[in-house]
């Protein structure tokens, strides 16, 4: 990149072509699997507007070419359509992920008249009463529903998002029905992975393997039939790792292509990232390219010279990365460790036990912690 | 997989878009958070996509800008039978 052929050649960065652009942890929902770190309440100031534009302008210098708005729900924030605007008007495709409270058909078009590319909207669960008691809110799926039709009356594409667990995803058939005759255009099954309020609610959150496989097949049998009758819709089925055998390529890599920035400008290599004994750059204190190029967090675990054995001398490493740090920190109390998710770790009997733990003493839905600032400032006090 | 026809005018769906990335050095096919790098030939061939060209008329249009080519109109149906079965294109 600045290679004037006198400094010696250093390897080139790849791109942030993923930016993520996390405006606000506000939210009017409190989804006890939300990706959220547990103590947001504490998180700084909100980016302005303007500041805001400079970081999309810096990373799409860089190369990015996704921008996702996301939360928190987005649309809290009254500056989203000049976001999108401004992104759009930079080249990005734009993408909302929402959970469409906060939505109307002139907002809509406001979005879409500001050159929004795309929507996606998260759902709870495909049952009215189950959705409304996972969100903490009593409107909440009526109202998912008017948007999902009006975001597809105004002739945006749509990904529909269900983030699946124990308590849904026996649902897996109604789930599917319901975003066909939404028309979706990509449906997203991911059962929910731990991090954030997710990993405090696991007791209570992870299937049992006879679920998951149940869940799979019936995906599987609304492929074939989707197929047939050539219908573009396309279904992304997410096993959650804690039953693989091998982790996932976490990221595709720490810093290799995926940029978070929060709320308060804090620069992350991933949305859980904020938990690790780790200081990561701000953007208003540091440039988009330092961040990526230079800063210490971004390049903490970047490559394979940070890794310890097994993942140092195994030929898996190029595919995995060693798996998720974020995991591996919040099982083992160390970063750098092995996912445990991978057999090959000494600490993979805490995937086990979470495992038999789902198979036998799963913790019931009423005891499960609900995201809200309330209970982040009691985790905060701790 | 997809049918399609000579004389059918494809276009690109809705929430594709096809943009050149200086930084990747190549066009790129966004989608919902997605994109695919694409190659010069399907590069040349998606830019004369635009609801109006038949499939037919694509290929006249790209032997003359390229005559030395050989086997143009395979190559085009062939990347055509992609198009469509990922549902990138669909007809007018
Ligand atoms: S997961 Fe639920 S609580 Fe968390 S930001 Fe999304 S809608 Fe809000
Ligand atoms: S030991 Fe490390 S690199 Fe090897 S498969 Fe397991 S996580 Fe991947």
């Amino acid at each position: 990149m600045h290679n004037s052929g006198l400094s010696p050649a250093k390897t080139v960065q790849s791109p942030p072509l993923w930016l993520l652009a996390e405006l606000t942890y506000r939210c009017p929902l409190q989804c006890p699997y939300c990706s959220n770190p547990v103590d947001f309440a504490r998180s700084g100031e909100e980016l302005t507007t303007a500041q805001w534009i400079e970081v999309f302008r810096q990373a799409r210098e860089l190369g990015a070419a996704q921008l996702g708005f996301s939360g928190g729900e987005p649309l809290v924030r009254q500056d989203l359509a000049e976001l999108v605007k401004a992104a759009r008007d930079l080249g990005f495709y734009t993408n909302l992920i929402t959970s469409g409270i906060g939505l109307t058909e002139k907002r809509i078009t406001e979005l879409s008249d500001a050159g929004l590319d795309h929507i996606q909207i998260s759902f709870q669960a495909a049952d009215e009463e189950v959705n409304n008691m996972l969100a903490g809110s009593k409107k909440a799926f009526a109202q998912k529903l008017a948007m999902a039709k009006a975001v597809k009356a105004a002739g945006y594409p749509m990904v529909l998002n269900f983030v699946t667990h124990r308590h849904n995803i026996d649902r897996m058939d109604r789930i599917i029905e319901l975003c066909i005759e939404l028309d979706a255009d990509f449906v997203e099954l991911a059962t929910c992975q731990f991090y954030g309020w997710a990993e405090l609610n696991r007791a209570a959150l992870l299937p049992t393997r006879e679920q998951l496989d149940r869940a799979e097949k019936v995906t599987q049998k609304w492929r074939e039939k989707l197929a047939a009758e050539n219908h573009p819709c396309k279904l992304i089925f997410v096993t959650p790792d804690y039953y693989e055998e091998r982790p996932k390529a976490c990221m595709n890599g720490w810093g290799s292509l995926f940029l978070d920035i929060t709320p308060d400008g804090t620069a992350l290599p991933c949305h859980s990232a904020r938990q690790l004994p780790i200081k990561f750059p701000n953007v208003k204190e540091h440039s988009v390219q330092h961040i990526w190029q230079e800063s210490f967090g971004f390049n903490k675990f970047r490559g394979f010279d940070w890794m310890p054995e097994p993942c140092r001398s195994c030929d898996e490493k190029e595919k995995d990365f060693g798996g998720c740090r974020c995991q591996a920190f919040m099982l083992t109390g160390d970063a750098s460790n092995t996912d445990p998710v991978c057999s090959k770790s000494e600490h993979h009997g805490k995937i086990l036990a979470a495992r038999e733990q789902a198979e036998h003493a799963p913790l019931g839905v009423e005891q499960m912690v609900y995201r809200n600032e309330k209970m982040s400032n009691i985790i905060i006090k701790g | 997989m997809s049918e399609f026809n000579l004389d059918d005018c494809p276009r690109i769906r809705r929430g594709f878009r096809l943009q050149w990335e200086p930084v990747q050095n190549c066009d790129v096919l966004l989608y919902p958070e997605g994109m695919i790098q694409l190659n010069e030939s399907a590069a040349h061939i998606l830019k004369l996509v635009d609801g109006q060209r038949s499939i037919a008329q694509i290929i006249a249009q790209l032997q003359e800008q390229f005559p030395d080519v050989q086997g143009l109109d395979e190559d085009v149906l062939t990347f055509m039978g992609v198009a469509y079965a990922q549902f990138w294109l669909e007809s007018c």
